[in-house]
């Protein structure tokens, strides 16, 4: 979709189809032909040629969104974070201006109205996010959300009893650690930078970047050596 | 502190924080507004957004965990006014 098109600037904070999207699902209209029929399906296949034949949005503008979405996955998130442990310059530059230094130094070209915030863990302070209004997510770094981060009780719990969230995910924060809960109330979306693992400081940025979980980067979790996304270790 | 003031459209204050006290953090910037963009108007005036941290224990009466844990969240200015101490 392009700035010219007049419904795009109406989404305001939306752009990322961040909230209370429900139509959350796989997002293969194209070739539907395995998804179990539903009443959502119907209307969502009814909005989009609607959209289509009165030329709001060809079918080409919504496969390549398609693309963008299947492109962003927590791995993307990973990267970023495993380059901030590793790179004091970036670390600096990415808590300044994250998505101009993200593009910049990985040559991508996210583009969205929303801004990136990272917040950063310390031994002090770790941080989470919740969109307790709707379902507002990092989606231009880490895709499409679990559906824990949307369910209501995560998004009702989290403000109220972080720690006992926590420690349902398997993540005992001290007491004498602050515990602070971004709420992604409006045109803001928050990524916490963990904390780099102890026991981590011979091991290569890419060894690093297996570390780091979509968890942990919503900071439901904190890596550890053994935490990842490839447990196998053959990424 | 938070307005009790009734929802919006397109309300972006949650209700848990409403009437309760906070300290502003971060002046974030200018935004459209979103109940205006909810009904496909352009969002002017442009309304500021503030990042305002509240601790937990002010939140909540029976707060479980430390002292130091806050939440935080955007809020727009029509949503704040001055707590009575300033």
């Amino acid at each position: 979709m392009t700035n010219s098109n007049p419904h795009e600037h109406n989404h305001g904070h939306d752009h990322d189809h961040d909230h209370d999207n429900d139509h959350d699902h796989d997002h293969h209209p194209i070739n539907a032909d395995h998804e179990p029929e539903s009443d959502d399906r119907y209307l969502e296949q009814a909005l989009r040629e609607l959209l289509d034949e009165k030329g709001v949005v060809t079918a080409t503008q919504i496969a390549q969104q398609i693309d963008i979405q299947d492109s962003r996955t927590p791995a993307l998130g990973a990267k970023v974070v495993a380059k901030a442990w590793t790179d004091p310059v970036f670390k600096q530059a990415l808590l300044a201006k994250p998505l101009e230094t993200i593009n910049r130094t990985f040559d991508l070209t996210i583009n969205t109205p929303l801004e990136l915030v990272v917040l950063e863990n310390t031994p002090e302070l770790h941080n989470m996010v919740v969109c307790t209004l709707c379902s507002c997510y990092p989606r231009m770094l880490l895709g499409i959300p679990p559906a824990w981060y949307k369910s209501t009780e995560y998004r009702s719990r989290v403000v109220v009893d972080p720690r006992a969230v926590l420690e349902e995910f398997g993540t005992k924060i001290p007491t004498s650690t602050e515990i602070r809960v971004a709420d992604s109330t409006a045109d803001v979306r928050y990524l916490v930078l963990p904390l780099r693992p102890k026991g981590t400081a011979l091991m290569t940025e890419a060894q690093l970047e297996a570390l780091v979980t979509r968890d942990a980067m919503i900071g439901t979790a904190v890596p550890s050596i053994g935490s990842g996304l490839y447990l196998n270790g053959d990424g | 502190m938070v307005k009790l003031g009734p929802p919006e459209a397109h309300c972006r204050t949650p209700t848990y924080l409403r009437g309760t006290s906070g300290e502003v953090v971060e002046l974030v910037g200018h935004y459209h507004n979103p109940s205006l963009l909810a009904f496909h108007k352009p969002g002017l005036p442009k309304v500021w957004l503030y990042r305002v941290r509240f601790k937990q224990t002010s939140i909540w009466d029976q707060y479980k965990g430390s002292e130091r844990d806050c939440v935080m969240a955007d809020l727009y200015e029509h949503w704040l006014m001055p707590t009575k101490e300033q």
